[in-house]
């Protein structure tokens, strides 16, 4: 393959996608950042967040949980726990989850272990809300 | 012996027997396929998985992280994992009692221990058996990698806490779809990695790491609790349908062995009634013409 940047999407349960594309966008650490074709090669940790990839043309977007991304100049394989792609993604469940993360939010004390799950399933909540209005 | 009524209303017992062991073999036989199947795509997410947790901990020169912390085991932990229904054969009883001698054991060498259930069947055996500290259950029909996590977060943040020295795991090992092994594992603190993986360090990429080697290891190492605990629901599952497998299997052709054994039974006891009757004709007759 002499063009294009070949994109994995590892989940336990299946890959997600795997194929050409020309450009994905990854929500990192440290930042939601692109990769194209030819990139310097790096590994970095991924994220609660919307990561989406442009093939022919087209952008798909996923819900992504978290794990990490391995990026080399012409392969980029993400291995996250979970990924939803914007049409798989049930907004009356996502909505329910929010309202549920934010009602144990306001209950839970700050700076204890179940805020902080609540917080995170409100971000997960948020994220994939967003993604399926995609 | 007993009356051709009788042997009859059993047949009609057995045969229905048949049929319901014969319906439960097969939804094992196809939820069995899922799992075996679900295994096979698990298997490029964990091995890839370690590959990066392995090559970034050869990076780094000394990992320090609450999970690997070593403290004198006083205070255990153990996660059961069994399944929720029986009809399984001896799967669930097998795993149960070598947890009790795990249990007695521990107990004896005086350690505090205390069960976290994933399953309904060890949870019923050990409710007033156990000191039980958490349990899932009724969640193994249905569950995908958010179980693994909540799990894994039942017994990360008590450790970290260090309310408790050591984690254990005891499930049952799919060796095949007739064999499943009761198998003992620890889980925390855990096992130095990287340390004796044999990676060819010239395949290893040298990748720049973001934020940094330690930052990605500390995050990476929860997600490997995830991994094992993923993997134990898994064979669990495939290992339970296998299981029930045999068991129906099993069931079904006894169900026909009795159904044989009562067929000839009831056969003796229709001729027998016949030839009473015939009896009791003849000697009507009999007494007849004499009279």
């Amino acid at each position: 393959m002499s063009e294009g940047l070949t994109l994995e999407i590892v989940t336990p349960e299946k890959m997600a996608f795997s194929g050409t594309v020309e450009e994905v966008t990854i929500p990192g650490t440290e930042g939601e950042f692109g990769v194209l074709r030819g990139h310097e090669a790096f590994l970095t940790s991924v994220d609660i967040g919307e990561l989406n990839f442009t093939k022919d043309g087209r952008k798909t977007y996923f819900a992504v949980n978290t794990g990490y991304a391995e990026v080399t100049a012409n392969k980029v394989t993400i291995l996250i726990e979970t990924a939803e792609n914007s049409n798989s993604i049930d907004k009356d469940r996502a909505r329910r989850a929010k309202e549920n993360a934010e009602a144990r939010l306001a209950q839970v004390a700050k700076d204890t272990s179940e805020y902080e799950r609540a917080r995170l399933a409100l971000l997960r909540a948020v994220i994939r809300i967003s993604v399926a209005e995609k | 012996m007993a009356s051709l009524k009788d042997i009859k209303r059993k047949v009609s017992a057995v045969q229905k027997t048949k049929q319901i062991t014969r319906a439960m073999n097969m939804v094992a036989a196809s939820k069995f396929k899922a799992a075996q199947s679900r295994m096979e795509n698990f298997r490029p997410y964990a091995s890839k998985f370690m590959d990066v947790l392995n090559s970034l901990a050869l990076r780094v020169e000394s990992i320090s992280h609450p999970l690997l912390a070593v403290r004198e085991p006083k205070r255990l932990r153990i996660i059961c994992m069994t399944s929720d229904r029986g009809l399984c054969g001896g799967f669930n009883t097998n795993l149960i009692k070598a947890t009790e001698r795990f249990l007695k054991e521990k107990t004896k060498e005086d350690k505090e221990i205390s069960l976290i259930s994933v399953g309904r069947k060890g949870r019923d055996y050990f409710r007033k058996k156990a000191k039980i500290i958490a349990q899932r259950v009724d969640v193994l029909s249905k569950f995908d990698m958010t179980l693994a996590v909540a799990v894994s977060d039942d017994v990360i943040t008590p450790f970290i806490k260090e309310e408790y020295d050591e984690l254990y795991l005891i499930y049952n090992q799919f060796v095949n779809v007739s064999v499943q092994k009761p198998t003992l594992v620890r889980l925390f603190p855990l096992p130095s990695i990287g340390q004796d993986a044999d990676i060819d360090p010239d395949t290893r990429l040298d990748y720049a790491y973001e934020p940094s080697e330690e930052a990605l290891l500390q995050k990476l190492l929860p997600m490997y609790v995830h991994v094992l605990i993923y993997r134990a629901l898994l064979e669990t599952s495939a290992g339970e349908n296998g299981a029930r497998m045999a068991a129906m299997d099993n069931a079904t052709s006894n169900c026909e062995d009795l159904i044989r054994t009562l067929t000839l039974k009831m056969n003796k006891a229709r001729q027998a009634a016949i030839t009473a009757e015939l009896m009791d004709i003849v000697g009507g007759t009999e007494a007849l013409a004499k009279g």
